[in-house]
């Protein structure tokens, strides 16, 4: 019988490894992650995962083990936040290349100076074109389903890349909620041994990732790209057999709420995009026709999906818990690229919210909610980004 | 304690490799594999071997090789050994292969972090006393006076003592070797090889290219670096001090050449002064009392 378990997301992030049958996990702390590890910890010293705990001395170092259990045929799980992440970086892009299907949690947290240990996007954001497939879950629930989903994708033969699991800090990290933990027989028969397109072997000994020269360099860099759009159609799949089997079901890459008549889409992810169902229930009692559309993986990006929206809604606000200096949030970046190519297209208004860990309620979406339709009412977006809850 | 006659006819380091001429990273590989055979699983940072195994889709490595970041040999082979050890192939040796400058200096982290948790490997720092790879810049193990070109008129500060630094962690196993010196080599790696925990040897590895001597006198270089005293073979077996042959015969100074010869027979060193030298010498006479000392501590670590 599956069981319930109350914890918080870390804790039940480290039940999902256990779930997965992780055999190496090598890690560092950090905060909000460290409880992640934590759990871990404990289960591999009780015995009731039989896996091998590398406590290292740094990020990077977490990474390359990562890297090198991956390479020796075992299946790997780590954890970090911000600083930790982007001390990883380099050794992010050569499990990528090495196609090594490592899996991660990010536990996001904003990037200093100066020092923030709460929640935004710049951590898992700035990783963006590492080539790891990134996840954002809403609630704990989708957090252990991720992590499951995630292994069956990277493992399979027509990806063969890592992938982060990303949750907001303390918002999701340290706050229990009741999760449905399947048998573990049946996560047995949803997620086989692990598998990898390569393994170091003294029976046939190869030479991984030596140089490279100009005449190969680009065709590596092809079969990134393509195995990015092949995990495109495989999250939906995966996600669909995930719901026969275990009865959640996250809409594959975007999560789509009240967006069939929907004339305004509010594009968010992670937490926010759960609040902002709230606030559209609310709008929805005004006769205000507004969706959510949470988008759930950022890598690969949903494109050909939010042109389907695109065609039927006529604006769409991004919801940034994010910034690239200089621009704009990325999700607002993603968005209108997507769009581009369509005759008709709706207008794309971007807000910029919630950066360290700023509150982002379902009434700060409504707010951000009625400012937009009263520029669609006009036909005209006023303002192209919006920095929310600004102190004057 | 084997003999040449015995070693194995079997080269893992094939022909066509990319080394330069008289390079003596290239004969320490060779040795490495007659040492412990093809049951090996090799991790390499960036370094000289980068070159040396000769560009995709080629390869001279005959053993499974894992190119790894500059800076992370210790982690990624604490990876591997764990994995090895959950499929039960622990008969398979982890081995580390890396330069001076991805040991001393940016790698130094992650091979103390593995070294403290006694991830089960051996580690070899193959010290060419620059970063040869990228043109001959200077290391923290480039010693002192000596030419680069990031230290044109030569190096002010002394060589970092890294086997000391590796035996402070209190390893089973911490050894210096020279690729002149074959048989005490291929003994150190067959004795590391049967240890368990992380093992860390130390080879001495001439550089016609970087120190600027002639092709022909890579071995000549490493023997009169351990003749003069400025390289000694030694082992560090839990903790006990043990001075290897020919190093065990020279704590007389009288038995020891001058370092001058050593010295002046590489171009990096031409600007040196007798001031220098004399410096040198010096730091050398202070380092074998120091050795002399340690060798009749029952622990020095």
């Amino acid at each position: 019988m599956a069981r319930i378990v109350i914890d918080t997301a870390n804790h039940i992030a480290g039940y999902a490894a256990k779930a997965a049958r992780v055999k190496v996990v090598a890690a560092y702390p950090i905060t909000p992650q460290t409880t992640v590890v934590e759990k871990v910890a404990e289960f591999v010293e009780s015995g009731e995962m039989d896996a091998e705990y590398i406590r290292v001395e740094s990020e990077h170092s977490a990474m390359a083990a990562c890297i090198g259990a991956a390479a020796a045929g075992v299946r790997t799980f780590t954890a970090t936040s911000a600083h930790g992440l982007a001390l990883m970086h380099e050794a992010l892009h050569w499990a990528s290349g090495a196609r090594l299907p490592i899996v991660m949690v990010v536990v996001n947290r904003a990037m200093g100076a100066p020092w923030s240990i709460w929640p935004d996007f710049s951590d898992s954001l700035s990783q963006r074109d590492t080539g790891w497939l990134q996840f954002y879950c809403a609630d704990n629930q989708e957090v252990f389903d991720t992590i499951i989903q995630a292994y069956r994708i990277c493992e399979d033969e027509k990806v063969f890349l890592p992938a982060m699991v990303c949750l907001e800090g303390f918002i999701l990290s340290h706050t229990y909620m009741p999760v449905k933990i399947p048998d573990q027989e049946d996560i047995d028969a949803f997620l086989p041994p692990y598998k990898s397109g390569w393994t170091l072997d003294v029976d046939n000994p190869a030479t991984h990732a030596n140089l490279v020269s100009p005449e190969w360099y680009m065709e590596f860099r092809y079969k990134i790209q393509e195995a990015m759009e092949n995990a495109k159609r495989l999250i939906s799949e995966i996600d669909e057999e995930y719901g026969r089997c275990f009865g959640f079901q996250y809409g594959g890459l975007i999560e789509k709420y009240q967006c069939e008549d929907a004339d305004l889409i509010i594009c968010a992810m992670g937490t926010m995009g759960a609040e902002a169902k709230i606030a559209v229930d609310n709008l929805r009692k005004e006769g205000l026709k507004v969706g959510v559309a949470r988008v759930r993986v950022f890598r690969p990006f949903p494109k050909e999906e939010i042109r389907k929206l695109a065609e039927r809604a006529r604006m769409i606000v991004t919801v940034d818990r994010h910034i690239s200096f200089g621009m704009e949030g990325f999700l607002a970046t993603e968005v209108k690229a997507s769009i581009y190519h369509m005759e008709d297209r709706p207008l794309v208004a971007g807000f910029i919210a919630g950066l360290g860990g700023r509150d982002v309620t379902f009434k700060t979406i409504e707010g951000i909610a009625r400012k937009a339709l009263k520029w669609l009412q006009k036909g005209r977006v006023d303002e192209e980004t919006t920095w929310i809850d600004l102190r004057e | 304690m084997v003999t040449i006659k015995e070693l194995p006819k079997e080269e893992y380091l094939l022909k066509g490799h990319a080394a330069c001429a008289g390079c003596g990273p290239s004969i320490a590989l060779r040795l490495l594999f007659k040492a412990l055979g093809n049951k090996i699983i090799l991790v390499v940072p960036a370094c000289c071997t980068t070159v040396i195994q000769g560009p995709y889709p080629f390869t001279a490595f005959a053993v499974p090789l894992q190119n790894m970041l500059f800076e992370a040999t210790g982690a990624a082979a604490s990876g591997i050994a764990a994995a090895l050890r959950l499929r039960g192939l622990e008969d398979i040796t982890v081995v580390g292969w890396a330069g001076d400058g991805g040991t001393v200096d940016i790698g130094i982290q992650a091979l103390s972090g593995a070294a403290e948790r006694g991830a089960n490997f051996i580690y070899i720092c193959y010290d060419n006393e620059a970063y040869g790879n990228t043109g001959l810049q200077r290391s923290g193990a480039t010693p002192y006076g000596a030419w680069t070109t990031t230290t044109p008129t030569g190096k002010k500060e002394r060589k970092k003592n890294m086997p000391f630094i590796m035996a402070a962690h209190r390893i089973p196993y911490v050894a210096t070797a020279c690729p002149s010196y074959p048989i005490d080599f291929i003994n150190k790696l067959r004795k590391a090889k049967e240890l368990k925990g992380t093992k860390y040897i130390h080879v001495l590895t001439p550089c016609p290219t970087g120190w600027r001597y002639d092709t022909s006198k890579t071995v000549e270089i490493g023997r009169l670096a351990v003749q003069t005293g400025m390289w000694a073979l030694y082992e560090i077996e839990n903790g006990k001090f043990r001075l290897n042959p020919p190093s065990d015969r020279l704590i007389d100074k009288s038995k020891r050449k001058p370092v001058k010869e050593y010295l002046s027979m590489q171009e990096r060193f031409r600007h040196l002064t007798e001031g220098d030298i004399e410096k040198i010498q010096k730091w050398v006479d202070e380092d074998w009392e120091y050795y002399k000392a340690l060798a009749s501590l029952e622990r020095c670590f």
